[in-house]
């Protein structure tokens, strides 16, 4: 067996072990991969609600005055315009314009932030943050302190209702503050599935309670690392050291819906040089014309010439065949077909647009049972 | 996991029956739970001539593609059509309805090289420690 004693582990490992979940090394810790298995998980995240063990993720509170702090500089979300009770995606960049990391930024007050950002990258992320801050913002890394649960899928809002025996009333890429468990705790109205969905922050002295708590709703499972991963594909959202790193720019991610131009940030000359002279590379989706699934790495051949390589790729359980997507260096529209290649395999897959799986919960105001459940 | 007592062994998880000169091939209990949700298998032509310990098929799961290899050499008489539409049968039952192929056995003292059920169970038991 491999030895694991190197990693971190959630404070929910021995609940994950005792559910019978396969465990896995994922950005330097021990995480559960999945319980009953990723098609079954992936499918009653769909249907239902799936509980994800988010903990490994780090998490800052950064206070600030805007008038006097570089804050602002460090992302590209627009901090000062963020109203409060709201949150957004975005990135932390390079000089060059590569993406150190993708994150959520929430603005918690008028002087007060908190930002969410990959489990592998938290260190270097702090690191990158203090060394650029002036004196005039405070960071606190509260990644140890604070737990994070993820609970997605379209029974997720009734879930929630019965827990905190309120109506939650959140739109998208909003949060507030409930009361469970004696604990005040933040729920935004986030997630990386493509359904209607929440994710709970919470300390981690009362993550156990609360795992338990959501688990015992009949309607509730636990879902791993596995799934998370195909739910989060179908729906084309990028996965941080995979799709998207230091030597990948928004633009060539097609993440550029997510850049606020009228903000001055870290990048944004590069960006903009990039944007005149033409971008080298772009992302694009792709499905496979029958079950047999694109992996990382396979070439894409389009025309018969090798212009780039998948980045991810897996089966979709929503849809039925492979999926995936990657970086190519000339135009290849959508409607083309390309062949995904390794070796001796040869894939043939069409290029479209994301996402994949266009049913998701996500932008729904409320599960369809919302008076009923 | 099961073992079953009338099959014999390949370290990389094959299982082959033998069936008068032919043998039925596939892949054991352990390799299935391992891989996980199977989602798609490339067989071997009818007609092709397999090579022990070469690549003969390679079986998918949602996260990665995996070789197999074949336990014995022989000529490919059957494959099991019913694992196009549904590779799940290998994890339901990979000794049964989820078997890959029949071959014609070429070379009957290459059983030797395979691990009898007591020997695979030892060895499985070796892994997971």
């Amino acid at each position: 067996m491999e030895d694991n004693t190197a990693l971190a582990a959630t404070p929910l490992i021995d609940k994950h072990k005792n559910l019978g979940a396969k465990l896995a090394p994922f950005g330097g810790w021990l995480m559960p991969i999945q319980y009953s298995g990723i098609i079954e998980e992936h499918n009653w995240t769909r249907t239902n609600a799936g509980l994800f063990d988010i903990c490994h993720m780090g998490e800052f509170t950064i206070e600030a005055d805007l008038s006097k702090s570089n804050l602002d500089d460090l992302v590209t979300v627009n901090l000062k315009s963020l109203p409060e009770g709201t949150c957004r995606y975005g990135f932390m960049l390079n000089e060059q314009g590569g993406i150190i990391d993708d994150l959520i930024v929430y603005r918690i007050s008028q002087f007060q932030w908190m930002v969410v950002v990959n489990a592998a990258t938290t260190n270097s992320d702090e690191e990158h943050m203090r060394k650029y801050l002036n004196g005039a913002t405070r960071l606190e890394n509260i990644s140890t302190f604070l737990g994070k649960l993820d609970l997605q899928g379209p029974e997720s809002g009734n879930v929630l209702r019965r827990l905190v025996n309120e109506d939650i009333q959140l739109k998208y890429y909003t949060f507030g503050y409930f009361t469970l468990l004696g604990e005040k705790i933040i729920i935004s109205r986030t997630g990386y599935t493509g359904e209607l969905g929440y994710e709970l922050y919470m300390p981690n002295k009362n993550i156990l309670q609360l795992w338990d708590r959501v688990l015992a709703d009949k309607l509730v499972k636990p879902v791993g690392l596995g799934a998370r991963d195909t739910l989060r594909l179908e729906i084309g959202y990028s996965l941080y050291g995979q799709d998207i790193d230091q030597n990948t720019s928004p633009l060539e991610a097609g993440l550029e819906y997510f850049i606020d131009w009228d903000k001055e940030f870290i990048g944004k000359a590069a960006l903009k040089k990039e944007k005149q002279e033409g971008l080298p590379r772009r992302m694009i989706c792709f499905v496979s014309g029958s079950r047999r699934s694109p992996r990382h790495n396979y070439h894409i051949v389009h025309q018969g010439e090798d212009v780039g390589s998948v980045t991810s790729g897996s089966f979709s359980p929503s849809l039925g065949v492979g999926i995936g997507m990657g970086y190519v260096s000339r135009e290849v529209k959508v409607g083309e077909l390309v062949d995904l290649v390794e070796g001796l395999v040869s894939i043939n897959a069409k290029v479209v647009n994301k996402p994949f799986y266009k049913n998701g919960s996500v932008k729904c105001e409320r599960a369809k049972n919302a008076y009923t459940g | 996991m099961l073992i079953p007592d009338n099959l014999l062994y390949t370290k990389d998880h094959e299982w082959a029956k033998i069936e008068g000169d032919n043998a039925r091939l596939g892949i054991t209990d352990f390799a299935q739970s391992s891989l996980g949700d199977i989602t798609f298998i490339d067989l071997p032509k009818i007609g092709a001539n397999v090579k022990q310990s070469d690549l003969y098929a390679t079986v998918e799961s949602v996260k990665a593609a995996s070789d197999v290899y074949a336990p014995l050499s022989g000529e490919v008489l059957k494959v099991n059509d019913e694992l196009v539409n549904h590779p799940e049968l290998v994890n339901k039952s990979p000794y049964e309805s989820g078997w890959f192929s029949i071959i014609k056995i070429s070379d009957a003292t290459e059983k030797n090289k395979l691990m009898t059920p007591a020997q695979y169970k030892g060895y499985v038991e070796g892994l997971s420690k």
